[in-house]
């Protein structure tokens, strides 16, 4: 099980990479695991706004139907057009050519509210 | 929660293990699409010791096993296995299972999981119609591994003394198979060729690890619940509790070929007549997306923005690469091509009916 450290981790098993206002979102290698084959993404459109915590999209595997949900709140710039048509590519590498979406962050001090890769693997242990 | 005689297998194959009808089962094991692909291509093997057993046996067995299912099993010979509904009087499906005639006056009835008790009682009430029938819940006793896809027979065969290059579908043999007394079937719910090995379940083991070291380097893997409902639902079976239930008839689940008016009394007999005779009002029917989105179990269905029915059961099929599904809809739209509209998270998706099986 991967938990990168210098990342940060929601109870909902989402990951969020920060470089200044710009952030990647992506959901974690347990979840994936988790989740199984996934076959199917729904992603928002590209300067839809989304509150911290609020359902931005929804992962489909095999099997389960399962939202996703924003680490912070921000305005979506980008979201990963190759999972239309390889949502594999989640399962392969969460963390890599697996991400999800990229946002503009409106408040870092939103982050504080989230878990470190320390927290997070203590969190799974807890589950 | 119950688990079968192979927990520990599982366990050491890493399964991903789930609660189904309160038995801890594997969903998966190296994953659904790969074991789906692996049964397609090569072979499966799977637990499925959580199905019931009800034995029926005496003088009047037959007579009972005959009131109590649509099917005609009057015509049967031992070895014989035939599928079939049982109805409750209203004409709705107590279950859907196999009748196997192990002799003249004994029947092995296997059941659903998750029905196995319901399904019991329900015998057991008709049987006091019949002093000379007797019914037995043998689901403790048997295990079930299921062995499905195209070199399945190759697979098998060496484990067993009989020759089964024979043996024709729907059919089964009592026989030894890697040292131990089983009932070999060929029968399935994949659609693929394949056996269904009925054991005590203390022999499950060994049958099991036996099967494996067959197959394993023909490419058999272990496949769990996931596969086993993706096969099925791209070969159009029935699974109770998504597409047929107590609310459903066979008759609009596409099952008319089970129900047989011509024999005598049966539970369900007049109200399916009834049905049959005004026309079922909706049928069950395959269809593909034809834009991005999986259906769903309880989805509804449009047609014109009205609701015109609901999806019993839905994926994401391996071996289309497609997403596909069964749904109830008026019997009036029910013909191939007609497009529907499948309502997926407050947005109506296209769809076309498809004639199935779906492969």
């Amino acid at each position: 099980m991967s938990i990168p450290n210098d990342l940060f981790y929601t109870e909902n098993h989402e990951w969020i990479s920060v470089d200044g206002k710009d952030a990647v979102v992506g959901i974690t290698d347990h979840a994936q695991e988790e989740l199984g084959d996934i076959v199917f993404v729904e992603l928002p459109s590209v300067e839809e706004e989304v509150d911290q915590f609020e359902e931005f999209g929804v992962i489909e595997s095999v099997k389960a139907v399962s939202d996703v949900f924003m680490p912070a709140s921000g305005v979506i710039v980008e979201v990963n057009e190759e999972l239309m048509d390889r949502p594999e590519l989640i399962n392969e590498d969460p963390y890599g050519s697996g991400w999800l979406i990229k946002i503009e962050i409106k408040d870092k001090d939103e982050l504080e509210e989230l878990m470190d890769s320390t927290e997070y693997e203590a969190f799974l242990e807890e589950e | 929660m119950k688990s079968t005689a192979l927990y520990e297998e599982h366990q050491s194959l890493d399964a991903k293990m789930i609660d189904f009808g309160g038995w801890q089962m594997p969903v998966q094991y190296s994953g659904i699409i790969d074991e789906h692909k692996a049964v397609r291509n090569k072979a499966g093997i799977f637990d499925v010791s959580h199905m019931g057993e009800i034995l029926i046996s005496g003088k009047e067995a037959l007579d009972l096993v005959q009131k109590i299912i649509t099917n005609d099993a009057s015509k049967l010979t031992n070895g014989d296995v035939l599928y079939t509904p049982m109805c409750y009087q209203d004409g709705g499906i107590v279950d859907d299972l196999l009748v196997y005639r192990i002799d003249v006056d004994k029947f092995l009835l296997v059941v659903n999981a998750s029905n196995t008790t319901k399904d019991f009682r329900w015998v057991e009430k008709n049987a006091e119609l019949f002093e000379q029938a007797e019914v037995e819940d043998k689901s403790d006793y048997y295990g079930l591994i299921a062995l499905q896809g195209p070199i399945s027979r190759e697979i098998i065969q060496p484990l067993l003394e009989e020759d089964i290059s024979n043996l024709k579908y729907y059919t089964f043999i009592e026989t030894d198979i890697a040292g131990v007394e089983a009932i070999v079937s060929r029968t399935g719910y994949t659609g693929e060729l394949g056996f269904e090995v009925y054991l005590k379940a203390e022999d499950a083991v060994q049958v099991w690890n036996a099967m494996l070291k067959e197959g394993s380097d023909k490419g058999l893997k272990p496949a769990g619940l996931g596969a086993r409902d993706t096969l099925r639902l791209e070969k159009a079976l029935c699974l109770y509790g998504n597409d047929i239930d107590e609310t459903t008839n066979p008759l609009e689940a596409n099952l008319g070929w089970t129900v047989k008016f011509d024999k005598e009394d049966f539970n369900g007999k007049e109200a399916l007549e009834k049905v049959k005779e005004d026309g079922v009002k909706r049928t069950l029917v395959g269809f593909i997306m034809q834009e991005r989105g999986i259906p769903r179990h309880g989805y509804e269905i449009k047609v014109d923005g009205e609701v015109v029915g609901e999806v019993t059961s839905g994926s994401y099929s391996p071996t289309l690469d497609e997403n596909i599904g069964l749904a109830y809809v008026d019997k009036k739209l029910a013909e191939e091509d007609t497009e529907l509209d499948v309502c997926i998270r407050k947005r109506e998706v296209k769809a076309k009916i498809f004639k199935t099986p779906f492969i």
